[in-house]
């Protein structure tokens, strides 16, 4: 199981839910949008640095290396054209504190 | 019960729990324990009948939790138990104190400490519905004697908590839960009945523990559109917890002026021939009863004794007893237990009023005898 | 301010409290902060009317989380949530009750509680944020502390038996026990959503980390490492049925581990009254 890739197996059992309504993660969802490319001018993420707490979550599990510390441990977009939007780092975020403009 | 103004035989216990539906109640979460157990047996026939909610709990910490959980959603909610039980709930009953949550607590007091005599009398935890929780707080006591008083007074409990969104105790015992007398059931609409006042402001304004004018907020409930933090942490008026000092001394300032601010509508004290009385004997529960006929047997015998008898019992009122204590000489105080109230008198008795305990902690009832027998020691000495 | 165009990342702006002040009070890199965004983004994915969503917590760091939701909210004693939760769904039906509890809070001082509420398979999700200490009050043992583990009150190492939450509410009734970890996050956000709707009492058990004490005192590293050995423990209900027991050892099961239909105690308390009021017409 590498990092990029955090979970295929277990997607498959979630569905087993009986009840009033059945979630709907799959249906809010858009049709397929393209693949994200960097433009060149929005940046891919978001970053609040007055509630971030320099964890160090999102710079250790970027998969592409897109971000890295600055002098006080809070991310910086030091690569922004290697992002995917595979949405590691905002998932993991503890303070909402990383989003996407994508996603 | 359609008997309304008609005279019914009720046991205490009973005369509680339609006193309770009379005052509106809407949720009731309990635990067996004698001497209470037929409150709740009662409940539990009685609340699915008129679409009120009944819950046996696992325990009486998870009773008491059910009801202040249940009041925040919106119904009128209770609990009855006895010494042992309250002394489980009390961490939530000061969570109820703190997050100014309405709700009644009967305790059919017994024999304590410990499990004590579940089948015998005491009045050994009239301290402790003052002082049960820990921290600083104001407390709200009344205490029956009489089965139609258990039915009023459980009225008036209610209200009480409702108008100063508080716990209210109510503080019973096994002889008056369980002894069955002739009463008179007031009809619908002869007591009043409050009900918790409702915000008027749009959600936004709203702030679940504001101080208003009257320091008393207006208690939204959930899903009504407003969306509020409770929290047993000393909060801010929209509670969040706060370690701002002047914060935290304007909730527990609050706290307690919300009820000594209208004290003299919470007090409720029967005399009984104390105009010309130079010894008068205060009781509260049960033991007034005997009192009762003691004057009546002491005043055949010319001593000019008058009875004192207390239907609210916290916050004691200091003023009032004070004021019928000043021409009184001597002042027995009969309670059934080994002397927990005596406190309170000695507290605001001139130096020229004697203060003289009478106790009995072997649980009996005080007869009229002994108090009549105190009495003539009074006046001898 | 975020309109409803806002993207899936932003989404739980609009489900913060405005008047309260972040950052969060939990440590940096705490699987909190995760478990709340899972939360709240399943809560957005149900599309559940806030007015209506109650969040009751106990004590702990795991119980400070209803403060910053914009929900109804029920901040409790130790221990009790689940009983004020029954209390408050028991009046009112028709609000969602969700739990927010800790393993100290849940399993040692609540856990009557935790069993009674799974009996009566009473209609409350139950997210139990499971970091295997007591972190609030400065890093002691808790139930879920592994053997031979250090903490403040286990200074020579942990030499109690564990309890396991999934285990320990199936045998109790429950009817959707699931285990989750802040690792996998859209697995997570996908069983919470599926603890809502389910009908009945459903406890999803958070694996989470605790790197100020637990991590410190037991020199597992830092967030980051806490969370890759979570990560490394966690094997799936689908994949485990292809392992054999010595690969399983040392791992622990997550995704839907249990669940069952059974009838929920305020419908059969509805049945009671509808019955009784028939009765009576």
């Amino acid at each position: 199981m590498t990092e990029k890739n955090p979970k295929p197996q277990v997607s498959e059992e979630e569905p087993e839910v009986s009840g009033k309504k059945e979630p709907e993660v799959s249906e809010k969802k858009e049709p397929k949008r393209e693949k994200y490319v960097y433009n060149g001018k929005t940046p891919p993420l978001n970053i609040f640095l007055h509630w971030c707490k320099a964890c160090n979550l999102c710079i250790a599990y970027c998969p592409k290396k897109v971000l890295e510390p600055d002098r006080d441990g809070k991310p910086v977009l030091a690569h922004p054209e290697l992002c995917n939007q595979c949405a590691i780092c905002w998932l993991h975020c503890p303070d909402f504190a990383i989003t996407s403009t994508y996603k | 019960m359609n008997n309304n103004g008609k005279k019914v035989l009720l046991q205490g216990n009973e005369a509680c729990l339609h006193g309770a539906l009379y005052a509106g109640v809407e949720f009731f979460a309990g635990y067996p324990i004698t001497p209470s157990t037929e409150i709740a047996e009662g409940m539990a026939r009685e609340m699915p009948k008129k679409g009120g909610k009944f819950i046996q709990m696992e325990d009486e910490i998870g009773s008491i939790a059910a009801v202040v959980g249940a009041s925040n959603a919106g119904c009128k909610s209770m609990t009855a138990t006895s010494g042992p039980g309250y002394s489980l709930m009390v961490e939530n009953i000061g969570y109820a104190y703190m997050t100014e949550t309405p709700c009644v607590i009967i305790n059919v007091q017994r024999g304590g400490p410990s499990t004590g005599l579940p089948t015998k009398i005491s009045q050994s935890d009239t301290m402790q519905a003052r002082w049960g929780p820990h921290g600083d707080y104001t407390a709200i006591t009344v205490a029956p004697s009489t089965v139609e008083g258990c039915f009023v007074e459980v009225v008036r409990a209610f209200n009480l908590a409702e108008r100063f969104r508080t716990p209210v105790t109510v503080l019973a015992d096994e002889v008056l839960g369980h002894m069955r007398e002739m009463m008179r059931v007031p009809e619908p609409g002869e007591l009043e009945v409050i009900h918790r006042n409702k915000p008027d402001v749009p959600s936004e304004w709203y702030r679940h523990f504001e101080i208003t004018p009257s320091l008393v907020s207006p208690m939204a409930s959930f899903g009504e559109g407003y969306r509020y933090n409770i929290t047993g942490l000393t909060h801010d008026q929209d509670g969040f917890p706060t370690a701002k000092s002047q914060e935290i001394k304007d909730k527990l300032d609050k706290l307690q002026k919300k009820i000594m601010r209208y004290s003299d509508e919470i007090f409720k004290i029967r005399t009984d021939k104390m105009e010309d009385a130079h010894i008068a004997v205060i009781s509260y529960g049960t033991v007034s009863r005997s009192v009762l006929q003691a004057i009546k047997m002491a005043r055949e015998r010319r001593i000019k004794v008058g009875a004192i008898q207390l239907l609210t019992i916290w916050p004691f009122a200091d003023s009032k007893i004070r004021e019928m204590l000043k021409n009184v000489k001597r002042v027995i105080v009969a309670e059934l237990n080994m002397g927990q109230l005596v406190r309170e008198v000695e507290r605001v008795a001139s130096r020229h009023t004697e203060v003289l305990p009478l106790n009995r902690y072997d649980g009996e009832v005080m007869t009229p005898q002994q108090i009549l027998d105190r009495i003539r020691e009074a006046v001898k000495s | 301010m975020i309109t409803t165009q806002a993207t899936q990342s932003a989404i739980v702006h609009n489900y913060l409290r405005p008047k309260k002040s972040f950052p969060n009070v939990w440590c940096a890199g705490c699987g909190n902060g995760i478990v709340m965004g899972a939360l709240i983004r399943a809560i957005d994915s149900l599309g559940l009317d806030k007015n209506k969503v109650v969040v009751v917590s106990g004590i702990g760091c795991s119980s400070r989380m209803p403060v910053y939701l914009d929900f109804n909210t029920l901040h409790t004693t130790h221990g009790r949530a689940l009983a004020f939760g029954t209390g408050v769904k028991l009046a009112k039906p028709e609000l969602k009750v969700i739990v927010i509890t800790g393993d100290g809070d849940a399993l040692a001082i609540g856990g009557n509680h935790f069993i009674h509420a799974c009996r009566r398979n009473i209609d409350i999700t139950t997210i139990l944020i499971n970091n295997k200490i007591y972190g609030m009050t400065g890093g002691q043992f808790a139930p879920t502390t592994p053997g031979g583990s250090f903490a403040t009150t286990a200074p020579y190492g942990n030499y109690e038996k564990q309890f396991d939450a999934v285990k320990l509410a199936i045998g109790a009734g429950a009817s959707y026990v699931s285990r989750g970890t802040v690792y996998h996050v859209q697995p997570l956000e996908r069983l919470i959503a599926g603890a809502i709707s389910k009908r009945g009492f459903a406890l999803v058990d958070v694996i989470s980390n605790c790197h100020t004490y637990y991590g410190r005192f037991n020199k597992e590293g830092d967030a980051v490492a806490m969370i890759n050995d979570i990560k490394k423990q966690a094997v799936s209900v689908k994949a485990a049925e292809n392992m054999s027991p010595e690969k399983l050892k040392g791992k622990f099961l997550t995704g839907l581990i249990h669940e069952h239909d059974a009838t929920e105690f305020c419908e059969e308390y509805q049945k009671l009254v509808d019955r009784l009021s028939g009765k009576e017409r």
